[in-house]
Order: C-alpha cells, then structure tokens, then sequence
C-alpha cells in the first residue's frame, strides 16, 4: 500500500501528428485533470511522415502515471506513448545557456568551474560570460546554482529530451 | 486566402463545387438525414445550400444549446450519430453546454459551426470565438478547416472519430471563406484514408476472456454491473447481457446510463445502483466477492466513498477505453474491448468450459439479496389526496406499460423517481443527463428523439426549474408538431437542491424556490398546444390518458407534494453500507465534515 502512494518522477515521450493544437491539446488535458508537467520539450521528428515528439517529464503516484499515459494514448492524434523512466535505463539530456556578469576573481572562479562541467563558453564581454551546459537535470541544475552564488545570471534552459538506451525504436509513427 | 484546388479539375471524375455543397455531399455520404441548428452570418452559405437540398431534414432549434441536446437525444435513441449546424461566435459558445454533456455521457455528436472567414480569424472579427481553443476541453475532437482540399476528409474523420470506441462529440469549426470557395469533390476513397489514424481497440484479448471466464468459475457471491457503454455498443450487447445473466443466473444491477440493457422485470435485475439506488443492489454491491462490470466507469455517484467499496470483492473492469481502468477504483482483471464482442467471446468460452455455478452458494446468495429485497425501499405512502411525485411517475409507467415509450428526464428529484419506478425493458429508451446533469436537458432531447421516431410516444418526465431552463423549445415542437408528452413533476421547489439543502446546511433553503412560474396551461396554449392540470390523486389518471390521448404536443401540470425527499440515499462521503433509507435515518446518520465538501 505505502508503494501505491509514492510520487515518482518519470519521462514519458509521446510521438504526435504535427498539426495545429496539438500541444495544445496535450497541455489542456495535464492542466485539466490537475496532473503536473515538471518540463515539456516539442520538435518534430520527421517532416515526411509529419510527426513530431513530446517530451514530458511529470510526477505523481504510480496509478496518477497509468492514468496519464493512457488519457495521452486515447486523444486522436496521439501515434504512441513510451514511459522512459519505466522501461529502464534512458537517457535524459538538457542544454541550458547561461549569462553571468561579474568581473575579477569570481569571473575566473567561473570559468573554472565552466571547464570542470565541460560547459563551453559561446559568448565573452570583459564583465560577462555566455556559457552552454549539457548533462542531466541535476548537473545542470548543479551549474546554475553555482554560477548563481558568483555572480549576476541570467538562464534560458530548455526542457529534458529523454530517450532510451538499446537497439529498440520505442516510438513508430502508425 | 485558403488554398483550394485549381479552378479547373484536372480529373474527370472531380466535380467542381463551393465548400459548402460539398459539406452537406459528404454528410450525405455519411448517412445523415437531419440536422439541428441555427443560422447566422458565418454559415449562411450552409442553409443557402441547404435550401435546395431535399436529402437532408433541417430543424429550426430556438436555442443552439437545444440543437446540441436534440441531436444526443436522437443519437441515443437510433444509435445513430447527432448532427448540429451553428454559426460562428454565440452560436457556437451556446454550443458548449451540450457538447460537454455528449462527452460526459459518450454520445456521438459532430458539431459543425461556423467561423470568420480564415484572414480574419485572431483579428476579434464580428461573431468571432476561439471556437476550436474553447471546445478543445469538451469535445472528443475538434477540427478546424484551414483549407479547402482538407474539407471532405476532416469531415469523414470526424464521423468517424465520434462513432468509433467510445462514442463523443467532434466538432468542425468551417471558416466562411471556405465555405464559399470552389473545391474539388471526391466522390471515392476519402472515407479509408480518414479513418486510418484512429483506430482504437474494440476486439478483446483471448487471454482476457479465459481469465475472465475462470475468475468467473470460482465466484460464489458475484454480482454484473452494467452500464452504459452496453447501451452504446448497440442492442446485440443488451441481447447478449440478458443471455449472460440468464446462463450464470447472476444478479445484476444497471447505473443509470444502463437502464434497458437488462429488462426491468427480469427476476434477476436489482434495480439501479448507487447514491439513488435501491438498497439490494448497493448491498450486493458491497458484499459481492466477484463483481463483473461491463461497460459501466465506477462513477462516483455509483462507489460513494471508495476506500469503503466493494471491500472483498475482485474486480473485473470490461470497458472500450482504456483511460477508464483503474481510474477511480484499482481493479483486478481488465478487459479492453467493445462490450457486444466481449460478451460473445465469454458466452463461448463459458459454454465451452461448461460453466456451472455454484449451486450452494448462489442459492444462499440469492437468498440474502431476496432478504434485502424484502426491505421493499422504493415503498412510498400514497395516502392522502395530494399527488406523490413518486405515484405520479409510477402510473405513467403503468398506463403506458402496453406500448413502447421513450423517456427522457431533466435533472434532479424527479429524474432519480423516473430511473426507480420506471421499468424498461430494452435499450435505447431512456435518455437522460447522467454525468454532467445537465437541467433543460430533457426538453430538446425529447424533440430529438421525436423526430427519429415519429410514430412513438415520447415523454419529457421534467421538474418545472428544469422545464424553465429551455422551454424556448415549445415553439419547436409546434413548429415541427412534434407530439412530445411533458409531464412536469411541479412541487414549486428545486428538488434535490432543497432535499440537499435540507440534509447538510440545516434546512437553508437559500434560492432553491421555484419562483413566478408560469401558468404551464396557458403557457402550453400561447404556443397552439394543450395544456392539462391535476391538482389531486383523483384527477391523475384522467390527466394522464387525456395526454396520451390527444394528437400534438401536450404539457401535464402535476401538482405534487413540496417538501417529498428521494430515497434510498447514500449521502455524499458514506459508503455503500451506509445508506438513508427514510425520513427516520436522516437524524441517525449525519454527514461528515469531509462529506460535505463533495457534491
């Protein structure tokens, strides 16, 4: 019984019609039934089939996440829906860019610390730096916390792409 | 401007016409022989096509949200898939009521409105809604016709969209310009390219079935559920549910969308379930060890407080869609599939494998529902000479026992007392609001169910709030001499909100009186019609074989008792097992705290 009432993070990706509405669609039935979108990422897929994949990373009880994945299943232009986190091992990517200004022995603090997380820097004034991160949600949170305590940031992420390890196409447009 | 085919069409076959001719070609195609609606400015080039068109049947609705209503009634009456043509703007937010009703109660409808020409949509143009942004929560689907090739397909789709798995409304918003452009008609091979995305799950697993079957083998106080996804799936469902409580000789209950699929007088039938149910079927319900539900969503008017339903029992979830499963209620076995297939599949499986059930426990079984049976809750006291509703309602059923009669209800006291004292015996007879509740329901929906049957007796059993919220509609039915019977169950309060009121806010009844009502006579007369009056228990039965006797449309004025509560009740945070069975329980058994917060 104590299992049933755990809230769980998963990843689940939908594969979609890449018409108008579409996620309009897919938010209006989360926000309707009050289920949570922690992040949400779109972009399609493949032009010729016209198809695009969503990925949204959501959290709630292990009846909440069926209930979810089979409202998802059940709109019209839905082609598949995949739980990543339930499947197993996936792997789960975001970028986040990210602008500090500071100066002196912090702004050196900084580009330190952005090599040590692999980030590259595609922008530099002398009071500012731009730098890109990729990793998982918890090292790119990691990064902006930390960029945050050396100086003034501003941060534009986007929302985790997720897909899973192995030869297996989890996702077929019908 | 919308892209449309060049002007001339490179195929032979491909004829040449304005969008709006090949809207109502395609509805043509697709079997539809009326519409309900309402003209305005963005869908005037419909009704200018429609003028000359002798194929398909228009009627003239006095409110959109009645077009809505009409076309579920008449879907729910054949079967067959409501249609309803609205214009831009109002027109299509009047809509939304009904739309929301046909998605709660799974009534296929496609909904056609009208939109501003597609240069104009976003710029807060005359009459302009963000039709397909609003409905997008209360339809199955909806579409919007951006250009003119797409028109043909998006329409079959929608067709088929509403009728296949669980039934619902689809709407298609049609830009005028559109709608006045020369396109290309298709004459073969859209219909197989429109329904090949959709395709949900309507054969079950085999594997399902076995399980089922030996889950079956094992029960010694099992009960079937029945809902109204057998009523959807057609009359072979109901047939085949009648054969299947026969074989295994089960109790059975139905909810209120269910009512018909089993008939009324079959020994084996308990009644309806839940919050308004009798009190044999909530118990067998709550004590069962395998409850079988076809069809059926365990609503929460049906479970009442769930950690407290059907404790012991294992759950076998039959249901089209999936979402449905292990919503509300965790279930132990469920089996994706339309109901008449699932139904054929398990009578083989249970006719191969020689199910008997087990004798022993089923008599004892029996035996304890017959002794809840005796209870007799749906007893009322018809003594003095005012009219109960109750007694009302249970001798329009007997006078009309002889012949086949189509009910539809408004919402509240009186359509719990129509669900418990009328019987049906097959499906398809009985529409009613169940899961959005919908008051001014019943009016249109009767219209609409006249006008696919137009020989039969159909009654509107209305409370007179309900009957105020679209009597606009009166003016239909004389315009169409639709001979609807409105039997109006007039206690001069809003019933279940009083009996509420009464039960948990301490006897406030704050806005629940039915203030200046007409006088329903001459109000039946403004409009050419007849009106009748019974104020008492002697004049009932003469009101009634007057009603059913006159040819047109009739309103019967029923004076009944002001202050008659429904029971059985199971009141919002109770369990099954702790039902209100009578004035007497209502001090025993308050409301909780957390009750009260429900609806």
């Amino acid at each position: 019984m104590t299992n049933n009432n755990l809230i769980e993070r998963h990843i689940i990706s939908v594969l979609v019609d890449n018409e108008p509405g579409v996620l309009a669609r897919v938010i209006g039935l989360f926000s309707g039934r009050g289920y949570n979108i922690e992040s949400l990422t779109v972009a399609e897929t493949d032009k010729d089939k016209n198809v695009s994949r969503i990925s949204i990373v959501t959290s709630g009880t292990p009846m909440v996440i069926e209930q979810i994945k089979s409202q998802l299943g059940r709109l019209v232009p839905i082609h598949a829906v995949c739980d990543l986190t339930e499947m197993g091992a996936a792997i789960e990517r975001e970028l986040a860019l990210v602008k500090i200004i500071n100066h002196g022995d912090e702004r050196i603090e900084a580009l330190r610390i952005a090599d040590t997380f692999r980030a590259r820097t595609l922008d530099s004034t002398l009071n500012s730096f731009v730098f890109e991160v990729t990793g998982n949600s918890s090292k790119v949170g990691a990064f902006v916390d930390l960029m945050r305590s050396l100086g003034e940031i501003e941060v534009a992420r986007t929302g985790v792409s997720a897909i899973s390890r192995g030869n297996q196409i989890d996702l077929l447009a019908k | 401007m919308p892209k449309s085919a060049p002007a001339s069409a490179s195929n032979a076959s491909e004829m040449m016409m304005p969008g709006a001719e090949i809207l109502l070609k395609t509805l043509e195609d697709e079997g539809v022989e009326v519409v309900f609606g309402y003209p305005g400015g963005a869908v005037l080039p419909i009704y200018d096509a429609l003028f000359k068109n002798n194929k398909i049947k228009h009627i003239l609705v006095r409110h959109e949200q009645a077009a809505v209503h009409a076309a579920e009634g008449y879907a729910r009456s054949t079967g067959k898939t409501g249609v309803v043509l609205v214009t831009s703007g109002p027109g299509a937010t009047n809509a939304v009521t009904g739309l929301t009703d046909a998605l709660m109660d799974s009534v296929p409808v496609v909904c056609l409105t009208g939109q501003v020409p597609t240069h104009l949509i976003g710029n807060d143009a005359f009459q302009e809604a963000d039709t397909t942004g609003i409905t997008r929560a209360c339809t199955k689907h909806n579409y919007l016709v951006k250009e003119g090739d797409a028109l043909q397909s998006t329409v079959a789709e929608a067709f088929h969209v509403a009728s296949s798995g669980r039934p619902g409304p689809v709407l298609i918003d049609l830009p005028k310009d559109i709608l006045m452009a020369e396109i290309a008609y298709k004459p073969d091979g859209v219909r197989q390219k429109a329904v090949a995305r959709y395709q949900p799950q309507t054969e079950p697993s085999a594997d399902a079935i076995k399980a089922m079957a030996a889950a079956m083998m094992r029960a010694e106080r099992p009960v079937i559920y029945g809902g109204g996804g057998i009523i959807n799936s057609g009359p072979r469902a109901s047939e085949l549910l009648t054969e299947l409580t026969h074989y295994t000789g089960w109790p059975t209950t139905l909810t209120l969308m269910g009512l018909g699929a089993l008939p009324a007088s079959d020994k084996h039938f308990l009644g309806m379930l839940g919050m308004h149910g009798t009190y044999e079927a909530n118990l067998a319900m709550h004590g069962c060890d395998l409850m079988l539900n076809i069809g059926a969503r365990f609503d929460d008017r049906v479970t009442g407080l769930i950690s407290g339903f059907s404790p012991n029992s294992m759950k076998i979830h039959c249901d089209i869609d999936p979402s449905s499963v292990n919503k509300n209620v965790a279930v132990d076995l469920a089996v994706i599939g339309d109901a008449t297939r699932i139904l054929e599949m398990l009578l083989e499986e249970l006719k191969a494998k020689k199910f008997k059930p087990h004798k022993a426990s089923l008599d004892k079984w029996w035996a304890q529902i017959n002794e809840w049976r005796q209870r007799d809750c749906l007893k009322f006291n018809q003594s003095s000479s005012v009219i109960k509703p109750q007694y009302a309602i249970k001798r329009l059923w007997e006078m009309t026992s002889d012949r086949d009669v189509y009910v539809t209800t408004e919402v509240g006291q009186h359509q719990m007392w129509a669900a418990q004292y009328f019987g049906f015996q097959k499906p398809n007879r009985w529409m009613t609001s169940g899961g959005l509740g919908t008051m001014g329901y019943g009016l249109p929906a009767a219209m609409g169910v006249q006008v696919a049957h137009p020989d039969d007796l159909v009654i509107d059993i209305a409370g007179e709030a309900s009957f105020m919220m679209n009597m606009q509609e009166l003016s239909t039915l004389a315009q169409y001499n639709l001979p609807v019977k409105m039997f109006i169950i007039n206690n001069e309060w809003m019933g279940m909100v009083r009996q509420w009121q009464e039960l948990i806010h301490g006897g406030r009844y704050s806005e629940s009186y039915s203030a200046s009502l007409p006088d329903f006579v001459k109000l039946a007369d403004t409009f050419g019609m007849t009106g009748l009056v019974a104020n008492s228990v002697d004049d009932l039965d003469g009101v009634i074989s007057q009603m059913l006797a006159i040819d047109g449309p009739v309103i019967a004025d029923i004076r009944v008792t002001k202050d008659e509560n429904c029971f059985p009740m199971i009141p919002s945070g109770a369990a099954h097992n702790d039902m209100l069975l009578g004035p007497e329980d209502q001090v025993e058994k308050p409301i909780s705290e957390e009750g009260m917060v429900l609806v």
